[in-house]
């Protein structure tokens, strides 16, 4: 019953014949839809903007006091493009190729490689917008390597391209409110999908200000909202980073895909205490210089300038000698916390381990005496001509970490730990971008489709920019084409009041708990039952555990929650208990999906399932599908399998030895 | 570096909406430990209010990391507080002392009228943005990205003016609440680029008569908002921007 519509014919061709013969709309047809845009980071305001520009009448949403607030912006490393400007032997088959491979075998043909396709045009897109990528002294685009890749196909503006592609989008979105074509909503959040007919016709959302519930119109709706890392509690995602709105539309008839496949980033300042609210990433662009390492011997609390180099175990070269430093994310994490559990960690917590860059800068020194031909050079005058360098290149970086921390990463190694970072799975759709329910559509985080089991660096700002300006352009019309002759419903329709009912009595029923637990404290303990037992390493007996204790803290939630102000009014604590709510929700499908995939793939570590050297060991005859769930109830989702198939790629076991 | 918990005082305003006067309320904290961020200490403060069956302190902040732009608060009478080049949400707890008393405030400037407490209203400068701050480029006009090379000190200068994250401490700390150099970053980064040549005049002309409307005040060259700025914007952009709006004054069509 799931069809992807994948296109026929040659992988080459699908996407260039889809654009030849998918339906379009006449320009006087554009001006009489009108399209919802939940979200405004990379894929919500690249939509608005560009579905604005085409003419159609479009509202945007977001949370924030503003649009260019959204978490697109705290991306730090680069966005890859198969532009190949270094002449390195890159193209749009190498990035397809790396990212399907990147991803364990677990993500379309079809979607990738439209995605590598399409990555080039995104580029110039930008630059045309004025995003001020970093230049070389010829003027020309600068690239890096990224994610252990063997071209350089990473464009970056120092350590915040997030943002800059960010203000970008945010800009065009802005120009499209100044001509009329856009209508922003800022502090609003979208609290339900409006399904009528079996088709999607708008949404209900709550100015949070005023706390009053709207009704809004749509003839479609796309849902930009990003991923739900903050089921974990603690994550690197932006506080209020939450997984409602495709919740709802999860609860109103959409399949979720893969919600268990959760991205562990290996590098992250670790946690300091109970008191923790969030962590804070640090880029994977330092593992191109810094080195990772543990004591040797067990236990060991001195200092890390006082182990001496024979004592010091760098286990990623170690374990990875072709890759070493530079293994994907999921590998390296898993690495990580084996030396910890092992009793290697360092620190108070003894649940970090060393990224230490004192060789880099005395690489880096030499190469500068070398350069600059100086003579009768002294050790120390070495290590500061290097220090100078690595500031240049990782400055805004060592600078939070020393915010942070208190430490000074130039003279001690920086301490890491993994953290939750982003999640592969999200709302299931279609080759068109559509979920299960017609007229609804998910882009950027917020869908499964793209990154399989892992996703490599630099790839979720490609795709958030890629579904939003060059593929949603063109799918929504062949929905859209059909609607030109439905008018728009007047939102006194029945369903439109009846949602407003369902959201205003929930909000009501959440005031009147009056409980003794804070939202907060019940969010940490969500977090810390997904992190213990769906987190890095899974498996079956932590995971039946873990749905059990989380329907019990589901139960605890509703009948002992405290929230404090009125419901008439701003307040944070409210809102921040409806996420709360559905990310319970969420957990427990979590579990139940990394409990029916009996193997290892990407991200996805199930204990029982690794090689002889504790790798991932997929399990390809069984699992070579998406795991797709529909929501039947409280408690009940009914598992729906989309086969992968694959036509030009032969999966086999990664190996970074 | 050794760690320690204080004991501290909190005044903090408190104003229930935009018609309410407002003023300020004293709260106690203990044990605050000095690894802590200064949100994750109002955090603190505000589980205990809600245990104490008392509101919770309304503060805007998002992604913790200082790049969101979000946060906000004058802390001892400084937007984000002392440390330099620096946002409230990377501000740490080691920044103070056992027995302290920390005043807690929300921006003040008409423009930016207090939504709740600590919040306020900036989306006079979504509207400023609105006004001109962008290339009117649509999607799929562009060429290829390297037919226009640029040179790289100016995108470098460039980026340092798209730097800016739109937090409104420059306005908080200038006596006059001017947006100048808010203004003067957006001007700034597109007219160091070819692709913002074209509308250059337009631009700075229609930006400046949004933020005039907006109720933001003039420019004194005080320099208090480049000193504040958590990105450490360069007044320089101010010159910029003076010289782009002479010039398009002068040249204007009439």
């Amino acid at each position: 019953m799931l069809d992807a519509k994948i296109p026929a014919g040659e992988l080459n061709n699908k996407w260039t014949d889809y654009k030849g013969h998918c339906k379009l709309v006449n320009p006087a047809n554009k001006r009489k839809l009108e399209v919802i845009v939940v979200g405004t980071g990379l894929a919500g305001a690249s939509a608005a903007a560009t579905l604005g520009e085409l003419g159609y009448k479009v509202k945007t949403f977001c949370f924030q006091d503003s649009p260019r607030r959204a978490h697109s912006i705290a991306a730090q490393g680069g966005i890859n493009a198969a532009k190949n400007y270094q002449n390195d032997g890159d193209s749009v088959f190498r990035l397809f190729y790396d990212t399907i491979k990147g991803g364990d075998y677990r993500a379309r043909e079809g979607n990738v490689h439209r995605l590598s396709e399409v990555s080039g045009a995104i580029i110039d897109q930008c630059v045309a917008q004025g995003v001020p990528f970093a230049r070389e002294y010829g003027g020309l685009l600068s690239n890096r390597s990224f994610g252990g890749t063997q071209v350089q196909r990473t464009f970056y503006a120092a350590g915040q391209t997030g943002q800059q592609l960010l203000i970008g989008a945010y800009q065009a979105l802005e120009r499209q409110i100044s001509l009329g074509n856009v209508t922003q909503y800022s502090r609003h959040e979208m609290l339900d999908v409006v399904v009528i007919d079996g088709k999607t016709r708008g949404i209900i959302a709550k100015d949070l200000v005023t706390g009053k519930l709207e009704r809004h119109f749509g003839h479609a709706v796309l849902l930009c909202t990003g991923g739900y890392g903050n089921v974990f509690y603690l994550s690197t995602n932006a506080m209020a980073s939450n997984a409602t709105a495709i919740w709802k539309a999860h609860r109103k008839g959409a399949f979720m895909g893969n919600p268990c496949f959760t991205q562990i980033h290996p590098t992250c300042i670790p946690v300091s205490g109970d008191h923790q609210s969030k962590l804070t990433l640090m880029s994977e662009s330092l593992r191109n210089d810094g080195r990772i390492w543990v004591p040797k011997a067990k236990n060991d609390t001195r200092k890390a300038i006082d182990i001496p180099e024979e004592e010091r175990d760098y286990y990623l070269e170690r374990r990875y000698p072709a890759f070493g430093n530079l293994v994907p994310r999921d590998v390296a994490s898993r690495a990580a916390k084996e030396r910890c559990d092992e009793g290697y960690g360092v620190g108070s917590s003894k649940q970090a381990v060393y990224l230490d860059f004192s060789a880099a800068i005395v690489r880096y020194g030499k190469i500068e005496v070398s350069k600059q031909g100086l003579e009768n050079i002294t050790e120390d005058q070495i290590i500061v001509l290097g220090k100078e360098v690595v500031k240049e290149k990782y400055g805004n970086l060592f600078d939070m970490y020393e915010k942070i921390t208190g430490e000074n990463p130039y003279e001690l190694p920086m301490r890491i730990y993994p953290a939750v970072h982003y999640t592969m799975g999200g709302l299931w759709v279609d080759y068109e971008l559509m979920t299960t329910v017609p007229g609804l559509y998910a882009l950027g985080e917020a869908n499964f489709s793209d990154h399989g089991a892992n996703r490599l660096g630099a790839s979720a700002l490609m795709q958030g920019l890629a579904d939003g300006y060059f593929v949603i352009p063109y799918t929504i019309g062949n929905f859209l084409a059909d609607e030109i002759y439905n008018k728009p419903i007047t939102v006194d329709h029945p369903a439109f009041v009846e949602a407003e009912k369902t959201v205003s009595d929930r909000l009501n029923t959440l005031m009147n708990v009056k409980g003794k637990q804070s939202v907060e404290s019940l969010h940490k303990r969500l977090g810390k039952i997904m992190w213990e037992k769906c987190g890095m390493a899974r498996n079956a007996e932590g995971l039946k555990q873990a749905i059990v204790e989380i329907q019990q803290l589901k139960k605890e939630f509703w009948s002992d929650v405290k929230i404090p102000g009125e419901i008439n009014e701003f307040n944070p604590e409210l809102d921040k208990a409806g996420r709360v709510a559905d990310f319970i929700e969420l957990g427990e499908l979590m579990c139940i999906d990394a409990l029916n995939r009996e193997e290892s793939c990407g991200g996805h570590f199930r204990e029982e399932h690794q090689t002889e050297e504790g790798e991932a060991l997929r399990h390809d005859d069984k699992f070579m599908y998406v795991s797709t769930w529909e929501s039947k109830g409280e408690h009940e989702w009914e598992l729906h399998k989309e086969e992968l198939k694959y036509d030009v790629i032969k999966p086999s076991q990664r190996n970074y030895k | 570096m050794e760690h320690y918990n204080m004991n501290l005082t909190l005044k903090v305003w408190r104003q229930k909406n935009k018609e309410d006067k407002g003023g300020f309320q004293t709260f106690q904290v203990k044990d605050i430990s000095s690894e802590m961020s200064f949100l994750e200490m109002l955090d603190i403060l505000n589980e205990q209010l809600i245990n104490e069956g008392k509101d919770a302190i309304a503060f805007d902040h998002d992604c913790r990391e200082g790049i969101c732009g979000t946060c906000s608060l004058y802390i001892n009478g400084k937007p984000h507080g002392e440390w330099k080049g620096n946002t409230t949400c990377q501000l740490h707890m080691r920044a103070f002392k056992d027995g302290e008393t920390i005043t807690i405030e929300p921006w003040r400037a008409n423009a930016f009228p207090v939504i709740k407490d600590l919040v306020v209203d900036r989306s006079s400068f979504d509207r400023i943005i609105q006004a001109g701050g962008y290339v009117s480029v649509n999607t799929g006009n562009a060429m290829d990205g390297n037919c226009l090379p640029i040179d790289k000190n100016r995108a470098d200068d460039s980026f340092a003016a798209a730097m800016c994250i739109g937090c409104g401490a420059c306005v908080a700390a200038c006596k006059n609440s001017s947006a100048m150099l808010f203004v003067s970053a957006k001007v700034s980064h597109l007219a160091l680029l070819p692709q913002g040549e074209p509308e250059k005049r337009s631009r700075v002309m229609n930006m400046i008569a949004q933020m005039d409307k907006e109720g933001f005040g003039a420019c004194t060259n005080t320099g208090a908002c480049e000193a504040t700025c958590p990105k450490e914007i360069s007044l320089s952009n101010i010159s910029r921007l003076n010289k782009e709006y002479l010039f398009a004054s002068l040249t204007a069509d009439k």
